[in-house]
């Protein structure tokens, strides 16, 4: 018998139609994925099953929860089970806990509201249960608030808080998705772990398809609010008979084609970095007194030749991002060279900038903040026109934004338009469109796929290696993601604490990592291809 | 934590002396000459000249400012020149109507906000919500003065239940100098309410919207709950910033509202003051109002650090 | 604390065609262009001239000649109010101009120095904040006597850290943003960046706090003239009218009741107008609907 039944469920908030007929079931002790890209209505699946949806929200159908009909259930009732017998874990652990309360009475509270216990039995079995998710008690007294821990160790947090009445179902809404790799592998083993010893059902809610293959039994696969396939997890994706269910999987372990590999050291170096240091002041312990300095990158040196494409890997934290910056000439290095053209670009005023910053261009991660909302997409487009010697007159200026967007795949007339009336991947297209439009010799890009549904970030990524070959633009791509790197890179650095401690061709690099980082990257990076395999050869 | 305190101490111990650099100026800028005032027009230049020596008026002006300080912090402010008595002497006089007039009213305020607040938030969008709002929307509009002149229209010239204006002095007994600080203290806090209500209100609201209210509701709390045990902490910052806010507006306030019900209270005192060109008397008014404010936010911005622990670990 | 703003994304029509679909913005609209109609109707027009004063129709009731009735001068308590409205709005009007055109550049300027500049601009802010309106307005006051400019400098000067706080708390919102890095990318400079970018989007922080400094503006000068510190008669204020009521309460309470309402109708017409632009251009508070 089925411990979470859905039947026939409809949902509508505010007479706009979300979800459409969704059937699914959970056993228990059973995992069952949840896939779709953004939009599909995952997540308000989820939300109707615990009735924590919006105000406005009218569901039809059938939910049932060990034969309680949950969608008639009253809000007492609600109230019994949730935490109780349904916990749920969140996509951000950054926001997901009280700030101004413990992470001992947060655990501890569900425990004493649902049993009834007093405080020292509820905060013994809380401390029990942060031991078991992996916060031991010498490091994380029940006294630590969530500000004092890392983004993965507050997950951790709230998975004790969901798990610390035993549910006989978890649901996980992205549990992994504001975590980079290896910490996303950390919190899957923890969650399988607990699903094995507890013997709950677990809902498990993801846009990687690659995760949830390697975690689920079944899978359901959304895509706007209604269910495409369903089934066991193996067999549905490696006969893919649906064609999304073939595009999912396809797009996820896209390689775009791209003609020829740059070697590294041929010609003129376009990008010299020269042990390159950035320290950030410590924390301030009182008026007079600060901690140790923090260094943020240590001694980095590498070079790029022209129209190379190469990775910056490593965990979120490592620096890459601060190296990036100054690259990217936005930030000061402690101590070291950058030279771009042969021209040093540290230390020297916007002015002296200017003639670096046209042949250097960046493309950031979040495709809806990279854009000023009250502008139109002529003028953001345009926007690095600015460092131009001769400013282009009007029409000029048209042109030049008519062409970079048709460059990108965009017609000319979304000039006249707002970036809000662009979808994610349009305006991931018009970043593009921005730091290409000065004919940049170096394009910096941040992470630029990483917020993009697998189908969009398929296309992105074919656009960037369209560039690479028509206009010889070198990259330099800053990514937590393997796919990303083995996809459009011919060469990876892996940064670790600061430090480059790996770098080769990408293809040698992450099939036969050397350093442990490199190698603890490779080894938590999902991979659909093995997870299929391995699912096959498990059920033989 | 200690780092948090200690600077919030030295910005408030340099805003005090700043104020008081301020306030000194401004009476150094002031036309005429205090010796000549206190003298009367008929006094020869010789006397004034004599007076102006006694009172340090001929001194260098850092002295005289150090000197002027340093009374300050001995609390002596120095002599009326109408009263010819010390200062101090008339503040302590008048600070004790002043100062329970502030606090009841400051009471009375938070006590009917935060709970309208948390009923309103509770019960947000629904009609009870939208009349509590409307109300509150209300109050914010009413100036306290023409309100107090309404209350006695009502409470003491119709109904007569109350004194229309006057004060027994605390000597006639406790019950009626309250009696005759009801009104007044119900004039200043109900605007005062109103907007401490709908703060209070969409504070909580804005953290009710928080991913951790989510996570709350997730182990299976009520909402009542939810709101009692989590919303209203978070919701405290931007409540308390509004209380220190407000202290500064009630002590204004006051000074007018003593004018309505004819208190004899520090606002009295200081407008005969004016009209009488008593600058030393202003002078110290403001100094002591303008200390009030200053120490009031501090311990605003120390209950910060009580209420939030992000606060207790950053300087 | 930190500011979250979300910036709208949308044109002007469709936040036009919000707007008046929104009823707080529509009510507080009304009640704003109504009492600023009257008072510039008030420089051509008045029911009764207020400068003469006519002994024998002193304290007279409401009636249909003297719709609010007349004060103990016989002047009528309609016109006045008429007038008071000019006064009333000019203050406030200049004073917000005041806060706005000092407080907005400072509090710009110290979110996109930050560091020292930011800290000894905000210490200044703290200072001024020390001295509520009525204190700088006692004090301005002592040295140049009263008056409506005096009252308008008191005022004026209380809004700047207002302004300056909003202005840089909002500006700080704003330049963590990635539109802002890819600006600096672009070789653009902190001052063309607060002009192209900050600015623009903080329009509407501004824009609502200026009704609420408005309203309290308001207030401010009512209280002032009231206590003899703002405007001065023969200039009828509103402030000013209801200190003339206060001994006659028992008598004439038209003469308190009338001028007190126009303030509370037009602070509140103010505040609707706030609350409405607010409640239009935060797409959360649309969420809660």
């Amino acid at each position: 018998m089925s411990l979470l039944e859905i039947e026939n469920l409809s949902l509508a908030i505010a007479d706009t139609p979300i979800l459409r007929d969704i059937e699914l079931s959970v056993a228990p002790g059973e995992v069952m994925g949840l896939v779709g890209e953004s939009g599909s209505g995952k997540s308000m699946t989820a939300l109707t099953v615990m009735q924590l949806l919006p105000f406005a929200a009218r569901a039809t159908g059938r939910v049932t929860f060990g034969g309680i009909d949950i969608l008639s259930a009253t809000e007492d009732q609600m109230c019994a089970l949730r935490g109780d017998d349904i916990g749920m874990v969140f996509q951000e652990p950054m926001t997901a806990l009280n700030p101004v309360k413990t992470i001992g009475e947060q655990v501890a509270e569900g425990i004493r509201w649902h049993t009834g216990a007093n405080r020292a039995d509820a905060e013994e079995r809380a401390r029990k249960m942060l031991d078991r998710v992996g916060l031991p008690s010498a490091q994380f007294p029940l006294s630590r608030y969530p500000h004092e821990l890392s983004g993965g160790q507050r997950q951790r947090v709230v998975i004790a808080i969901a798990c610390a009445l035993k549910p006989k179902l978890l649901i996980a809404d992205e549990p992994t998705t504001a975590l980079d790799v290896v910490l996303q592998a950390q919190i899957l083993d923890l969650l399988r772990d607990l699903v094995a010893e507890n013997g709950m059902g677990l809902l498990l809610i993801s846009h990687d398809l690659a995760v949830v293959t390697e975690m689920a039994d079944r899978i359901t696969i959304m895509r706007h609010g209604e269910i495409i396939e369903a089934g066991d997890t193996a067999r549905t994706l490696s006969e893919q008979l649906h064609p999304y269910t073939r595009q999912l999987a396809q797009a996820s372990m896209h390689v775009p084609a791209r003609a020829k590999i740059h070697e590294v050291g041929q010609g003129k170096p376009l990008l010299q970095v020269d042990s390159v240091t950035r320290d950030y002041l410590g924390r301030r312990t009182s008026l007079f007194k600060r901690t140790a300095p923090i260094r943020a990158v240590n001694e980095v040196s590498f070079s790029m030749a022209p129209g190379q494409s190469v990775a910056l890997v490593g965990r979120s934290g490592c620096g890459k991002s601060t190296l990036a910056r100054m690259v990217l000439a936005l930030d000061e290095p402690t101590s070291g060279t950058i030279r771009f053209r042969g021209q040093d670009i540290t230390g020297k005023s916007e002015a002296d900038l200017k003639s670096a910053r046209r042949d250097m261009q960046v493309v950031f991660q979040d495709p809806y903040g990279s854009f000023d909302p009250r502008q139109k997409v002529e003028r953001l487009v345009a926007e690095p026109l600015h460092v131009l010697e001769k400013k282009p007159t009007n029409t000029e200026r048209r042109e030049m934004v008519a062409k970079a967007l048709h460059e990108v795949g965009l017609s000319p007339r979304d000039m006249d338009k707002y970036p809000h009336e662009f979808s994610g991947g349009q305006r991931q297209r018009l970043s593009i469109a921005r730091a290409i439009i000065t004919r940049p010799k170096l394009v910096v890009a941040d992470e630029p796929v990483s917020a993009l549904d697998v189908s969009i970030r398929a296309q992105i990524l074919d656009l960037f290696a369209e560039l690479n070959q028509k206009l010889g633009i070198a990259y330099l791509f800053i990514t937590h993601d393997l796919t990303v790197a083995r996809a459009i890179t011919d060469a990876v650095m892996v940064m670790h604490d600061g430090s480059i401690v790996e770098r080769g061709k990408t293809s040698e690099v992450l099939d036969h990592p050397q350093s442990d980082a490199a190698k603890a990257l490779v080894t938590a990076a999902p991979d659909l291809h093995r997870a299929i395999a391995r699912r096959l050869r498990e059920q033989g | 934590m200690t780092a948090y305190l200690l600077k919030r101490l030295a910005i408030a111990v340099a805003t005090l002396v700043l104020a008081s650099m301020v306030v000194f100026a401004v009476l150094e800028i002031i036309p005429g000459d205090p010796a000549r005032l206190m003298l009367g027009m008929n006094a020869s230049a010789d006397q004034v000249e004599l007076l102006r020596n006694q009172m340090g008026l001929n001194a260098p002006l850092a002295w005289r400012y150090l000197h002027w300080a340093g009374g300050l912090m001995s609390l002596d402010f120095g002599r009326s020149y109408t009263y010819s008595v010390p200062v101090i002497d008339l503040v302590r006089e008048r600070v004790v109507v002043s100062l329970p007039l502030a606090l009841i009213a400051l009471a009375l305020s938070t006590l009917i906000a935060i709970p309208v607040g948390l009923f309103s938030a509770g019960r947000h969008g629904r009609a009870s919500d939208t009349v509590a709002m409307g109300a509150a929307q209300l109050g914010v509009a009413v100036p306290n003065f023409w309100f107090a002149l309404m209350l006695i229209y009502l409470f003491a010239v119709w109904l007569r239940l109350v004194p229309a204006g006057g004060f027994p002095g605390w000597g006639a007994g406790v019950w009626p100098a309250l009696k005759s600080l009801v009104l007044p203290a119900i004039a200043l806090a109900l605007p005062q309410a109103a907007i401490l209500a709908r703060v209070t209100r969409s504070a909580l609201i804005e953290v009710l919207n928080e991913d951790y209210i989510r996570t709350a509701r997730a182990k299976g709390l009520p909402y009542r709950a939810v709101l009692w045990r989590h919303a209203l902490r978070n919701a405290m910052i931007p409540v308390l910033t509004i209380l220190g806010l407000q202290f500064a507006f009630l002590l204004a306030g006051t000074i007018i509202i003593e004018n309505v019900f004819y208190l004899p209270g520090l606002g009295r005192l200081v407008f005969q003051a004016i009209t009488q060109r008593d600058l030393i008397v202003v002078e110290s008014v403001v100094m002591l109002l303008v200390a009030a404010v200053i120490i009031v936010n501090l311990l605003v911005d120390l209950s910060y650090a009580v209420v939030d622990p992000r606060l207790r670990s950053r300087p | 604390m930190t500011l979250h703003i979300d910036i709208p994304e949308e044109n002007l029509a469709s936040i036009l065609a919000k707007a008046f679909r929104n009823r707080s913005f529509l009510a507080g609209f009304v009640i704003a262009a109504l009492v600023a109609a009257i008072a510039i109707v008030s420089f051509f027009w008045t029911p009764y001239d207020v400068t003469k004063l006519i002994v024998a129709d002193r304290t007279q009731a409401p009636s249909l000649a003297h719709w609010f009735g007349t004060d103990h001068f016989g002047r009528d308590i309609l016109s006045m109010i008429m007038v008071g409205a000019r006064n009333s709005i000019a203050v406030a009007l200049v004073a917000v101009g005041i806060g706005m055109g000092v407080g907005v550049p400072l509090g710009a300027f110290a979110a996109a120095r930050g560091g020292l500049v930011d800290e000894a601009l905000m210490r200044l802010n703290d200072l001024v904040f020390a001295f509520p309106a009525l204190l700088s307005a006692i004090m301005i006051t002592a040295i140049f006597g009263p008056g409506a400019i005096n009252a308008i400098i008191a005022i004026g000067i209380f809004n700047i850290p207002v302004f300056a706080r909003v202005a840089r708390a909002g500006a700080l919102a704003i330049w963590p943003r990635e539109f802002i890095l890819a600006a600096r990318a672009a070789g653009k400079g902190k001052t063309l960046i607060t002009i192209e970018h900050v600015l623009p989007n903080i329009v509407t922080l501004l824009l609502v706090q200026g009704t609420i400094q408005f309203a309290l503006g308001i207030l401010a000068e009512a209280g002032l003239s009231y206590v003899g510190l703002g405007t001065q008669p023969p200039m009828p204020s509103w402030g000013r009218m209801l200190f003339d009521a206060q001994t006659r309460m028992v008598v004439a309470p038209w003469m308190a009741i009338f001028p007190g309402m126009a303030i509370v109708i037009t602070v509140l017409g103010l505040n609707l107008l706030g609350d409405g632009i607010a409640d239009i251009l935060d797409p959360r508070s649309r969420r809660q609907r």
